[in-house]
């Protein structure tokens, strides 16, 4: 199959991510968002990858596999502590800064 | 087919390596010392945490946190010393990392600040003690509930975050790397080992913790968001040149690469893979800059981290960031310089505008000063914009100035307290200068640099920039870079009014004696101030001996 057509839906996810993230209210939600756009972009990179006949690729989308890994710890560190003390996950509620 | 066939087979397919044998790596650790030694720093400080009384983690963090950074920093020197940052240069670990006068003389800035950053961390005299217990800047413990029996229990017991240091010793690693990256997978780790931890020191504060939860929440959820980006945008800069290595890319954006295979044939010719991933990869880089229209994020999250940590985040960062965005756009994107240099502009004046606009509007002191760090990103910017050898050096100079006047003006902010903590809204300022003359002085020379008066470290940066973007052919810039510096003046000058002018009310804040961590942060950026204004020429000459990039 031509790998073009893995780039088509790595775009289609990473934009659905992204209009989650814009759209979604629910911290966790907009977090898995995030998780969404950094997968499409390990599609992309492996597909790349497949095109040049090169490893780069395909060892970037380790790494990203990781730094999702320690980038969930830390998030859901942050946003378990915010919802233990407001008892709620809404980026909406979170707005004690607001002008 | 009999056993043995099939054997054969099986072993010959497994010696057939299709795409080459893999080199063992080449690691050249003297050149990569400073980065090492923090990351071993923070490692051990892990172990602190795990195995040394809680009684002895606060004396042993500082220890260590100080001597790393000493040490990196005096491993920087010497590599400077070397003649690595000029005539020395080159690429080490396997293509990794560079080692060059911009890297070195970034990596000195931010070794620098982050010792003098790591003194306002330690100062724990600010506060009364509670309980006997001396406190600082940070939580009793973080998971505790605000307000709760736990967190009471904890204050009691006078448990203190130490993890600060650690945290923040990681973070520099990744700094140093980022404004040193040669390939864009180095640049997205570093960015991320820079940028988990930052996100957990904004929650760790000590009072107003539901403020500082929600702006760490706010910084990871935009930080994850805008490195996605920029992890795509690496994708598709890959996928154009078939390599992340900046020299290859390099290369095939100016079209002199010697062999072509069908498929770099067939995505060199997609212009759009280029121009849609470089973009993304600078929204990435814009967003930790603080670059309107990707600031949103840094008024709520310096207002709500603790100060120290502010300080830290808003100097260090910024300096690591600028190293990464030259680097990208002088050594990758040369042959695109006709393609950046207008969204660039629009970019650098939306920010300097914007930034100097809405902090006349502001008040609350810290997010004064973020509006402040948002308007001298695009006095830097303006400089970036140069794309001449002077556009770095004077880059580099600016960001020097910046970071020390930065981190002591936040930690004079620290000094201002009421019975809530830090006293940060502008109107209890009102009279400072009656009560506490010499703080109030200090503060005033801290925002005179930021303004850019002449006699000022400030005023030196400011000039060089403009200098650079004027020879540069970006002369509009300038005047945009002079009205709104002169609009940024108003609001620098009515706080010293504030100040010194006003009566002060008798229920206002008191200003804490500190202890002398935070005496040497502010000292030294009172004396970076005068120095660096009365005398610039020894640290111009130095940035523009520094300012070639290796390739």
């Amino acid at each position: 199959m031509n790998p073009v057509n893995y780039l088509y839906l790595a775009a289609l996810l990473f934009t659905i991510g992204a209009a989650g993230v814009l759209i979604r209210r629910n911290a966790i939600v907009v977090f898995m968002c995030i998780e969404l756009m950094l997968n499409a972009c390990n599609l992309a990179f492996v597909a790349f990858s497949r095109m040049h006949g090169n490893l780069d690729g395909q060892i970037i989308a380790f790494f990203t596999m990781v730094v999702a890994a320690a980038e969930v710890v830390v998030g859901l560190a942050i946003i378990v502590s915010l919802f233990r003390s407001r008892h709620s996950a809404s980026v909406d509620d979170a707005s004690l800064m607001k002008l | 087919m009999s056993a043995t066939a099939v054997h054969s087979l099986w072993t010959t397919a497994a010696e057939v390596e299709p795409f080459g044998r893999i080199p063992t790596p080449h690691i050249e650790y003297a050149q990569l010392a400073p980065a090492l030694i923090v990351v071993g720093a923070a490692v051990l400080g892990i172990l602190v945490e795990a195995f040394v009384p809680r009684r002895a983690r606060y004396h042993t963090q500082v220890f260590l946190a100080v001597v790393a950074l000493t040490a990196a920093f005096a491993a920087v020197v010497g590599l400077a010393a070397g003649g690595y940052a000029t005539t020395e240069a080159q690429i080490a670990a396997m293509g990794a990392i560079a080692v060059d006068g911009p890297a070195l003389f970034l990596q000195g800035t931010i070794l620098l600040a982050s010792l003098v950053a790591v003194f306002t961390f330690a100062e724990r005299r600010l506060d009364p003690a509670a309980h006997g217990n001396r406190i600082d800047s940070f939580a009793a413990e973080s998971a505790a509930v605000p307000g709760s029996d736990h967190e009471k229990a904890a204050v009691k017991a006078g448990f203190t975050t130490t993890e600060v240091f650690p945290l923040a010793l990681f973070a520099v690693t990744g700094m140093l790397v980022f404004p040193a990256a040669n390939d864009l997978l180095t640049l997205f780790i570093a960015l991320e080992v820079f940028s988990l931890p930052l996100y957990l020191l904004c929650a760790v504060a000590r009072r107003k913790r539901l403020m500082s939860q929600e702006a760490a929440v706010k910084y990871f959820l935009l930080g994850a968001f805008s490195s996605a980006f920029l992890l795509f945008g690496i994708a598709l800069v890959y996928g154009y040149a078939g390599s992340v290595s900046y020299a290859r890319i390099a290369d095939v954006v100016e079209g002199s690469v010697r062999t072509i295979d069908p498929a770099l044939a067939d995505t060199m010719g997609n212009d759009a893979l280029l121009l849609i991933g470089g973009a993304m990869i600078l929204v990435g880089l814009l967003f930790k800059v603080g670059a309107v229209p990707f600031h949103m994020w840094t008024p709520d999250v310096y207002q709500g981290a603790p100060t120290p940590v502010t300080g830290f985040m808003a100097a260090a960062t910024k300096v690591a960031a600028f190293g990464a965005l030259l680097r990208l756009l002088y050594v990758v994107l040369p042959g695109l310089t006709w393609d950046w240099r207008p969204v660039m502009w629009a970019v650098a004046i939306v920010t300097m505008l914007g930034g100097a606009i809405v902090a006349i509007t502001q008040t609350d002191i810290k997010r004064l000063l973020a509006y402040s760090s948002i308007a001298h990103a695009g006095f830097i910017l303006a400089g970036v914009i140069a794309a001449t050898p002077e556009g770095i050096s004077s880059v580099l100079f600016y960001l020097l100035v910046y970071s020390f006047v930065t981190i002591g003006a936040f930690a004079v902010v620290t000094l201002v307290r009421d019975a809530g903590g830090e006293a940060t809204h502008l109107s209890k300022w009102a009279g400072l200068g009656r009560r506490s003359p010499l703080v109030a002085a200090v503060f005033a020379v801290f925002l005179l640099s930021f303004a850019g008066i002449p006699l000022t470290s400030g005023f030196a940066g400011k000039f060089a920039v403009f200098k650079a973007a004027a020879d540069g052919g970006a002369a509009a810039l300038v005047v945009v870079g002079v009205i709104s510096s002169a609009i940024a003046a108003f609001f620098y000058i009515r706080v010293i009014v504030l100040m010194f002018f006003s009566e002060p009310k008798p229920e206002g804040p008191t200003v804490a004696v500190p202890s002398p961590l935070t005496m040497t942060a502010i000292g030294v950026g009172v004396a970076v101030t005068l120095v660096l204004g009365l005398a610039p020429q020894y640290f111009l000459d130095l940035a523009s001996q520094a300012g070639v990039f290796v390739r």
